[in-house]
């Protein structure tokens, strides 16, 4: 499904990613973990198309096309979905018309009619159960005046809605507390299928326990150092990273 | 021509007209009129080399020969007929103005018993106790060279009077059009009374209906007295070859509450003087504003919040965004007397440049005489977030859909302010047209708005 060969990224002439080597089949988890400025984030915001980085070397190819050749809006048209670590506040934006333009724009791509304004409300109103969020946010401006968790969850739900192939989620454990973790979690397993892929970015284990990724990756210095199955991520948690650190010295 | 020759033009227009004017005009018009004339000739037209007019020179928009009108024209064909305001389940009560002239055919208005809507000529005759009471009184001839000019010329407009206790339930909608198939300068006085405790809702439109050039003076004089509720819409969406002149002055008295919000769709040149004066306490008044300008469109709002007695409440926020080489000013003054302790006064202004070359200036001015107060400004220049630009383009949104909702979102905030639904749905449908480059036409506006 996405295949990452020697991924070299900058900002402002400053190399963040080093060769980034992936291999992603369909229904795969993936969880990418390192510490702090190892390049996580970068990584995601590389995939989505965010144009402050610029790609010096590599190539990913998601699903037969290469990726770096479309814009944002036609990878996410594509299947890529990208759970922002800090979603945005759009004032006077309405969720309902975000996602309605969202959905409507994906459809077109697809060659499909846009969604009949009741059909557009059942599908708002079946993709808010099944990631059990509350209508008083998805009534009002785009994350505005969210908390943390209402943020998280808003971005579970948007996916939902756009049924992604592969899902990026950024830190999407990041400030939330365990009940608000249980439920992102539990929207994220609902949306698994047996096609769909998804790359879990953490800096903490506890993700983890809910998400359960087929593989676990380490990412230091703007590379892949390590790669094995879920008790790598056990073996973080217990030991830190400094081991990995060491490991690579040697 | 030089400013001292339009000056004198003028004068000579007064002096040669001065018979055409005074006729059908109320005595007390015309002492107020003749009063007005000296200030003009002391003041003049203003030039950039007046302060608060730095930013918007009217001279090249006086500098034509224009046709003035001292007398009623009578209108060919029913205006009635000719022009109807097609917003979708927006009921009001329609008046219409023909170049600043209030129509001689209005059809019969729902309104409540007591309540009046006529013309100036008419309240001045007519209703004088009410009309000498306020005509005058809160319009500053002494300080705008272009009131003085106003009320030296005025001879017809709208008077609306709402007794004590009296509800308009039905918004009243004013509008003036401007048709005249000879480039036209029009006057238009408006006189507005609301009594105790009494209630209304205006709304101002202009349209141009023929391609002719105007330049359009109009002076509307407010009264909210105690306890009273009075929301004033102004929709302005004119031809590239108009000049809008609009002053509004507002008067306050204790408890009363004001929403006034100035919508600037489209326009070759708008200057907008909004003064509000709190002569009461307690209070309430809430100035919006949006501009949207593109081409070389400019746009100039100047605002006067005098708060003159304490415990009074003023919010105000204007927005534009602009595109192309359009200019903007906004001046936004607060006066906060001695007396005048527990004020509370806010002020904002945003601009969205789309372009390198749009141009805002935009200054607040901040007089506070009293040392218990709330007070506070803010005024951004900024283009399209990115982060937000970003977010909705990873969802699938293409750059350009994404950057109208941003910017649609953006003027949102003063649209979803007004207290009128079915006005607020057109304007934003008008609002949207014209984010994405469409003519946000009025109706039969289109003719002379497709230019």
């Amino acid at each position: 499904m996405l295949s990452i060969k020697n991924l070299h990224a900058s900002i402002n002439g400053k190399e963040i990613l080093k060769g980034i080597n992936l291999e992603i089949k369909p229904g795969e988890v993936h969880a990418i973990m390192g510490p702090n400025g190892a390049g996580k984030s970068t990584l995601a915001s590389v995939l989505a198309g965010r144009e402050l980085f610029e790609v010096t070397e590599g190539e990913v190819i998601f699903e037969q096309k290469d990726l770096l050749d479309l814009s944002p809006e036609d990878r996410a048209k594509e299947g890529i979905f990208l759970g922002f670590q800090y979603p945005i506040e759009i004032p006077g934006v309405s969720t309902v018309n975000f996602m309605k333009t969202a959905v409507n724009e994906h459809r077109k791509y697809k060659g499909l009619e846009p969604l009949k304004a009741s059909d557009f409300l059942k599908l708002m109103r079946d993709k808010k159960a099944l990631v059990e969020i509350d209508s008083n946010l998805t009534n009002r401006s785009v994350n505005e005046g969210f908390s943390g968790g209402e943020k998280k969850k808003n971005e579970i739900f948007q996916m939902a809605m756009l049924e992604p192939k592969l899902a990026v989620l950024d830190e999407t454990d990041s400030g939330l507390d365990i009940d608000a973790l249980r439920i992102v979690a539990n929207g994220v397993n609902k949306l698994k299928t047996a096609e769909n892929s998804t790359i879990v970015i953490t800096h903490y284990q506890r993700l983890l326990d809910y998400i359960v990724p087929d593989v676990v990756h380490v990412l230091f210095d703007g590379r892949i150092v390590k790669t094995a199955g879920k008790e790598l991520a056990l073996e973080l948690e217990e030991k830190g990273y400094d081991w990995i650190k060491e490991e690579l010295v040697k | 021509m030089s400013i001292d020759t339009i000056n004198n033009d003028f004068a000579d227009l007064f002096e040669q007209g001065k018979s055409l004017l005074d006729d059908k005009s109320s005595k007390f018009m015309n002492t107020k009129r003749e009063e007005a004339f000296e200030q003009f000739k002391r003041l003049g037209v203003p030039t950039l080399a007046n302060e608060n007019y730095k930013y918007t020179n009217l001279v090249p928009a006086f500098d034509h020969p224009y046709t003035v009108d001292l007398q009623y024209r009578t209108v060919m064909g029913d205006l009635n007929e000719l022009f109807y305001c097609d917003v979708p389940e927006l009921d009001t009560n329609l008046v219409l103005l023909s170049n600043g002239w209030y129509y001689n055919q209005n059809r019969k208005l729902d309104i409540p018993e007591g309540v009046i809507v006529c013309s100036l000529q008419e309240a001045a005759e007519k209703h004088s106790e009410i009309f000498d009471k306020h005509y005058g009184k809160y319009a500053k001839p002494n300080e705008e060279g272009i009131v003085a000019l106003n009320t030296a010329l005025a001879k017809d407009g709208v008077f609306i009077y709402v007794p004590k206790n009296v509800v308009v339930e039905k918004p009243i909608q004013v509008i003036n059009l401007l048709r005249s198939d000879r480039d036209l300068m029009a006057t238009q006085r408006n006189l507005v009374v609301i009594e105790e405790n009494a209630q209304a809702k205006l709304i101002f439109c202009d349209h141009t209906l023929t391609h002719s050039k105007y330049l359009s003076n109009t002076v509307s004089e407010i009264n909210v007295a105690k306890n009273a509720i009075f929301d004033l819409y102004t929709l302005q969406n004119q031809h590239l070859n108009a000049t809008i002149l609009n002053s509004v002055f507002i008067r306050q008295e204790a408890n009363s509450n004001v929403l006034s919000n100035t919508l600037s769709l489209y326009g070759g040149m708008i200057r907008n003087n909004h003064y509000t004066l709190f002569d009461g306490e307690h209070c309430e008044n809430h100035t919006y504003g949006m501009y949207l300008m593109d081409r070389n469109q400019h746009v100039d709002n100047f605002t006067f919040a005098d708060h003159a007695k304490p415990n009074c409440v003023s919010n105000e926020h204007f927005k534009g965004v602009m595109d192309d080489e359009a200019t903007a000013a906004f001046t936004g003054k607060i006066h906060v007397r001695r007396d005048a302790q527990k004020t509370e006064a806010y002020q904002k202004n945003n601009n969205l440049l789309l372009s390198d070359t749009a141009v805002i200036n935009t200054k607040p001015q901040l007089i506070i005489d009293a040392d218990d107060v709330k007070c506070s400004h803010g005024a951004t220049v900024g283009q399209m977030d990115d982060d937000a630009l970003f977010y909705l383009r990873a969802r699938g949104i293409n750059e350009k859909e994404a950057r109208m909702m941003l910017m649609f979102a953006f003027a949102h905030e003063i649209i979803e302010k007004i207290r009128i639904d079915a006005l607020k749905d057109r304007i934003d449908e008008l609002v949207e047209k014209r984010l994405r480059g469409e003519i946000s036409k009025c109706n039969t506006c289109a003719i002379a708005c497709n230019q």
